[in-house]
């Protein structure tokens, strides 16, 4: 079993970059821990995952990345304050069942988070919504509206008003496209164009404000 | 005779080492000689990496795999866990598991002799704790010439071992697997511990501990301890899909002599136990888990007492056990992840209580067979 992945999905390593050498992690829906694995070889992090998916947690284990099985939204307040350097959460967001709760706790247990999330606002899911009259499905988001772990979809524009709104200051943002590379254009025109975006967290000085 | 299961270990034979360096006991007393029985299961390999030591729960013993003679019935207590192809897998690993001091089962105990009287030990055997084991498992591996342990693995009682032990020896555990674990016992807990100790004094057979001396023994105490201790085991679930309200004898419709099934199979099940087992040894032994709590000398700060391990852990637990509940070992994570420690946790959702630690649960055997797996290859084995 490969301990670590040799080459990372470009988001990951896009997040990858942000993590600074040896930090203490926190990876919310780790999933089968390609990014922990790889920040544990590459940056010596002190990672560990949480997840609920049976098979996802046996894969952790099995390719030595420390995975709880734990969930994010019930189980966060077991976390101490300040007891993390950094908390990341790669396209869960739109699956938990209170994200603002869930922003906010991230930002408890560490001075800086990192979200990745797909962009409902994303123009193919618009087009469908205003041709078919009918909730998008895509590759990104592949489940029928009623059968669906996706129940907290929305778009950056979205994202952003709620980060202001709780007092979270968004200190970088990378878009990519659904083949995880960033391009110009996207970056541009983000809520229409960027199929996933990768937002960089940081509480405000003062709740309410934001950059 | 049908041939043994080809995943089992097949025929082991016991053996036994003797100790003459004094230990001393957490209790202040020293044992000057201890005597230990103990099985080995698969082979040693020549950079002695692969040993990884198995500790038993309150009634275990030595015997953890594999059969003593062909026609034996039942295998060793976790057949189900050790042998070829299984989590503890015996063509990688080499398995010690051994009857604890103060056991009952061919270690020195109140059973033994003691040399001061020329009498058995009785209730004089000195109290144990989980720290004592933990000292005098590491002299059995010096004496296996084994160094550093790949794992240190147990189930409740079982598992509190591999935390001590990778706590007091941090450079001699490179895995510590606690399944079914606490990090101490809750007053609950202690308070069903006692109700079984009161069991044993109770009986008039009991005789201040001196039974064997009067030719007798509290098997009828010793049977009530098993039978509070095995519900305790199990959960409402687990009972309820095994015996539901069936009757065993007598008429219910009447309310005449009735007995259900589930009573019938507690009194077969501390009978059984109490024919078995030694009442002094299963005293000591609840007093041991009561004992337990490697906080304590810590200023009660679990995670300081795992900042000097230097293991990596699995933790298991099981989500109708409500004698070490998951809730338990969700501390004991909690405060590994405080201490900067290695840690995974698996929660597995099973009907049968404490207990399932013993069972072939198939997301348990994957999660544990995973752990282990990894553990091998960090091995080269």
């Amino acid at each position: 079993m490969n301990p670590a992945p040799t080459t990372l999905r470009e988001d990951l390593r896009l997040i990858a970059e942000m993590v600074p050498e040896g930090a203490r992690l926190l990876d919310l829906g780790c999933g089968t821990g390609d990014l922990l694995a790889w920040l544990q070889k590459h940056r010596k992090v002190n990672g560990y995952g949480l997840e609920i998916d049976h098979d996802k947690i046996t894969a952790c284990i099995h390719r030595g990345v420390n995975v709880i099985e734990r969930n994010i939204d019930e189980d966060l307040s077991d976390y101490d304050t300040g007891s993390f350097d950094l908390v990341v959460m790669t396209e869960t967001l739109q699956a938990v069942r209170h994200p603002a709760k869930v922003l906010d706790e991230m930002l408890r247990i560490a001075p800086e988070g990192i979200v990745t999330f797909p962009n409902f606002g994303h123009w193919r899911c618009r087009l469908h919504l205003a041709t078919h009259g009918r909730m998008p499905v895509s590759s990104h988001l592949p489940h029928s509206w009623y059968d669906t772990p996706n129940i907290h979809l929305c778009t950056f524009a979205d994202f952003e008003a709620l980060c202001a709104e709780r007092g979270l200051r968004i200190t970088r943002r990378l878009v990519v496209d659904a083949n995880y590379r960033p391009n110009n254009v996207i970056n541009r025109w983000s809520n229409l164009f960027g199929s996933i975006a990768i937002y960089g967290l940081a509480r405000a000085a003062a709740p309410g404000r934001s950059s | 005779m049908t041939a043994l299961p080809s995943d089992s270990v097949g025929i082991v034979v016991p053996q036994h080492v003797t100790f003459d360096k004094p230990l001393a006991l957490t209790c202040g007393a020293v044992l000057d000689r201890h005597e230990l029985v103990y099985e080995t299961y698969g082979t040693l390999n020549a950079e002695r990496s692969n040993a990884v030591l198995v500790c038993h729960a309150l009634s275990g013993h030595h015997h953890a795999a594999g059969y003593h003679h062909e026609s034996d019935r039942k295998p060793g207590w976790w057949e189900t866990c050790i042998g070829p192809g299984k989590p503890m897998d015996t063509n990688r690993f080499f398995v010690v598991s051994l009857n604890n001091l103060g056991g009952c089962h061919g270690s020195t105990g109140p059973g033994s002799i003691n040399p001061a009287t020329g009498q058995a030990f009785g209730p004089d055997f000195p109290a144990i704790t989980v720290r004592d084991w933990v000292r005098s498992q590491a002299m059995l591996a010096d004496h296996l010439g084994i160094e550093q342990w790949a794992a240190v693995v147990g189930g409740s009682l079982g598992g509190m071992q591999a935390l001590q032990w990778s706590i007091d020896f941090p450079e001699r555990v490179r895995h510590g697997v606690a399944i079914a674990c606490a990090p101490r016992l809750s007053a609950q807990n202690i308070a069903f511990n006692e109700i079984a100790r009161q069991a044993i004094y109770s009986d008039p057979c009991y005789h201040g501990g001196r039974y064997a001396e009067h030719g007798v023994a509290p098997t009828q105490g010793l049977m009530l301890a098993r039978m509070v201790g095995h519900v305790t085991y199990q959960s409402d679930d687990g009972l309820r899909e095994k015996f539901g309200r069936e009757v065993a004898s007598g008429d219910l419709e009447l309310a005449r002599d009735v007995q259900f099934q589930v009573e019938s199979y507690l009194h077969y099940q501390g009978r059984s136990f109490s024919q078995r087992f030694d009442a002094n040894t299963y005293l000591l032994m609840t007093r041991a888990l009561d004992y337990f709590d490697p906080a304590q000398e810590y200023g009660d700060d679990l995670a300081a007492a795992f900042a000097r391990s230097k293991a990596s852990y699995l933790l298991v637990s099981f989500t109708t056990d409500w004698r070490f509940s998951s809730e338990r070992s969700r501390e004991l994570v909690d405060a590994l992840v405080r201490a900067r420690r290695n840690v995974s946790h698996a929660d597995i959702d099973a009907p049968y209580g404490h207990d399932a630690f013993l069972l072939p649960i198939k997301r348990y055997m994957d999660v544990f067979g995973a752990y282990m797996d990894r553990v091998a290859s960090e091995a080269s084995v």
